[in-house]
């Protein structure tokens, strides 16, 4: 081969290279562009109402929400956990907080552990009909809150727990079973049944077996059912608005009282902050354990 | 209890297991029963009542006066039921196509061997553990046309421009579709995102070995493989759909007028606000009917998947 034909055929194959190369550096530019473009949309929210949380309302009326903020005022956020006027009361978001608290910590340790005791029951331990109470519970799983409305109505008057934190407990407990026995019982059934006759066999008895064996390897399941319920239950709106009212509500309730001025004129800062306050903890918990947080949204939505 | 379990371990044998080994044996089930008697009340009884009250002619309170299946005919020849079950399936049909045309786009974004790749993941999908009605709130102020998005874009500029989504009866129920799309797009990437990475590599090298572009690899070799996510995405998503009630209280409250009620919200309405319980009962009923009608062939599916995976192993 000639060596003009040698460098023809270099520079074909550098052209070639430089033109996948071109290609490549496009595809990136393309791909990193959506990428922020998506984020963009993601994002802003957030920090609009963030910024707005600090901004003075002549400022925010003048140059709109979504603006370069041009004050900056922590105030505001005090007087939505403290002084700020929520149907009536003005004492802030601070109590509607505490009762989100109290309601959602232990609905969701309850129903966590009893979630863990029916998975490995239910998995380990089966009995004749066990697979049909499986069943049943997984169809609570599905079953629309409008549907238990008016017996929750019923039951929570008749047990004197409307109007009260531990009425939403109650029914917060009762309607996470299914979703954390499902968690639960799908993670138990892995782990071998030997190891269990084993124990059996060792003369370990119930208890011992799930204090021993299925505790030790449960934290995994564990964090992915406490964080599910914790946020589910923290964000939850529809009871909390019909059972109760006022200086009972927790926190969602009260931010869709709060918002409720729709279009007219209100503290657009002081209600930026009160909503930040109401997705706090939810999102706290996320950033703390995303990993857990998207393995249960997976195995919560597929399974 | 203490003196029979410590009978003689003989006549223990010969009169079959003693108190202590049955209740040994039953431990499981009585641990268990708080949830079985939770879970039967929940889902039967519970249902049950809600059928039984909405054949009744209870209005403020519930009463026994039977009246058979009055409260559905009423239902469907109320015009405030029907605007709910019309946006219902629109909204339905759009949020579901929306949210998974963008997760699909993110999921594949983010396939392509990004940098950071659990900050872009970390990014989409946080909307999801916020409340609906922290979203709802927001995007409510973010519609409003005097301070909002409309707002800025006039002050950049383009003085004639319109986005006024929630003041208007025709556009209000794009608001919540594009609300509901951004809340829950990240939901359906993550679910994507897991199919695609759990797809054999080997048949990805098999198609570009044969020439395929990255196009086509996706369309033909790649999605088709992944088709359990999408019905599962899908089925997930129309639930959403279905329950649709905080977004709505939050962004619109229904309105303007009653142009973004849907069947939660009339639900609420007819059993709190109204006193008429009989059909709120009626109409919770529809939305457990909406329900099952995506559930029941989902469930069918699954089945039929697991036996025929059976069969092919």
């Amino acid at each position: 081969m000639s060596s003009s034909a040698v460098a023809a055929n270099d520079a074909v194959f550098d052209a070639e290279a430089a033109s996948a190369r071109r290609r490549y550096v496009i595809s990136r530019v393309v791909i990193y562009g959506l990428l922020i473009f998506f984020s963009l949309i993601y994002i802003l929210p957030l920090i609009v109402v963030i910024l707005n949380s600090f901004r003075d309302l002549p400022e925010i009326n003048h140059n709109g929400l979504i603006a370069w903020p041009q004050s900056f005022n922590p105030i505001y956020w005090l007087q939505a956990w403290d002084t700020y006027c929520v149907g009536g009361t003005c004492a802030g978001v601070k109590g509607n907080f505490f009762n989100s608290l109290a309601m959602t910590i232990p609905a969701t340790i309850i129903s966590t552990l009893l979630g863990a005791m029916n998975g490995y029951i239910l998995s380990k331990w089966k009995f004749k009909g066990s697979e049909f109470i499986f069943t049943c519970m997984l169809l609570g799983v599905f079953i629309p809150g409008q549907l238990s409305l008016m017996p929750w109505a019923y039951l929570l008057g008749k047990m004197h727990l409307t109007n009260s934190v531990y009425g939403l407990i109650l029914i917060h407990c009762v309607q996470g079973l299914s979703f954390t026995t499902l968690f639960c019982r799908n993670f138990y059934v892995n782990i071998p049944d030997d190891l269990i006759k084993a124990a059996r066999i060792d003369g370990a008895g119930f208890w011992r077996i799930f204090f021993k064996i299925i505790v030790p390897i449960s934290p995994p399941i564990l964090i992915v059912t406490v964080i599910w319920q914790f946020t589910g239950i923290w964000n939850e709106f529809l009871f909390g608005v019909i059972f109760t009212s006022g200086t009972q509500q927790p926190i969602t309730a009260a931010l869709v009282a709060l918002g409720s001025g729709g279009l007219s004129v209100h503290a657009y800062n002081v209600a930026s902050a009160a909503v930040l306050i109401g997705a706090f903890p939810p999102l706290l918990v996320y950033f703390l354990g995303g990993k857990y947080f998207v393995r249960g949204l997976t195995q919560g939505a597929i399974k | 209890m203490t003196t029979q379990s410590v009978a003689v371990p003989g006549a223990a044998v010969q009169a079959g297991p003693s108190l202590r080994e049955r209740l040994a044996n039953a431990t499981p089930f009585i641990v268990l029963i708080p949830s079985i008697i939770a879970t039967l009340i929940y889902v039967f009884v519970f249902t049950g009542w809600t059928i039984y009250i909405s054949l009744t002619k209870s209005a403020m309170f519930p009463v026994a006066a039977w009246q058979g299946p009055k409260a559905y005919s009423d239902l469907w020849s109320n015009a405030r039921w029907i605007i709910a079950y019309h946006n219902l399936f629109l909204y339905s049909v759009l949020y579901v196509v929306g949210a998974m045309a963008i997760g699909l786009t993110l999921a594949i974004l983010i396939d392509q061997r990004v940098r950071a790749e659990s900050m872009w993941r970390t990014i989409f999908l946080y909307p999801l553990a916020v409340s609906f009605v922290v979203t709802g709130t927001v995007w409510g102020w973010l519609y409003s046309p005097d301070s909002g998005i409309q707002a800025l874009v006039r002050d950049l500029g383009w003085t004639n421009f319109t986005f006024a989504l929630t003041t208007s009866k025709d556009t209000a129920i794009y608001a919540i579709v594009l609300t509901g799309i951004w809340q829950s797009s990240g939901f359906a990437m993550a679910l994507f995102l897991a199919g695609l990475r759990a797809v054999d590599p080997d048949i990805i090298k098999a198609a570009h070995i044969d020439g395929a572009g990255p196009f086509r690899t996706y369309s033909k070799v790649i999605l088709p493989t992944i088709r359990p996510i999408f019905i599962a995405v899908l089925v997930v998503l129309l639930q959403f759909a279905i329950k649709t009630f905080d977004l709505v209280v939050a962004l619109t409250a229904g309105g303007p007028g009653l142009a973004t009620t849907f069947p939660a919200l009339y639900v609420y309405d007819m059993m709190f606000q109204r006193g008429q319980i009989a059909q709120g009962a009626a109409a919770a009923m529809m939305i457990l009917a909406a329900l099952a009608i995506v559930l029941i062939p989902y469930a069918f599916y699954l089945v039929w998947r697991r036996r025929r995976e059976a069969r092919n192993v």
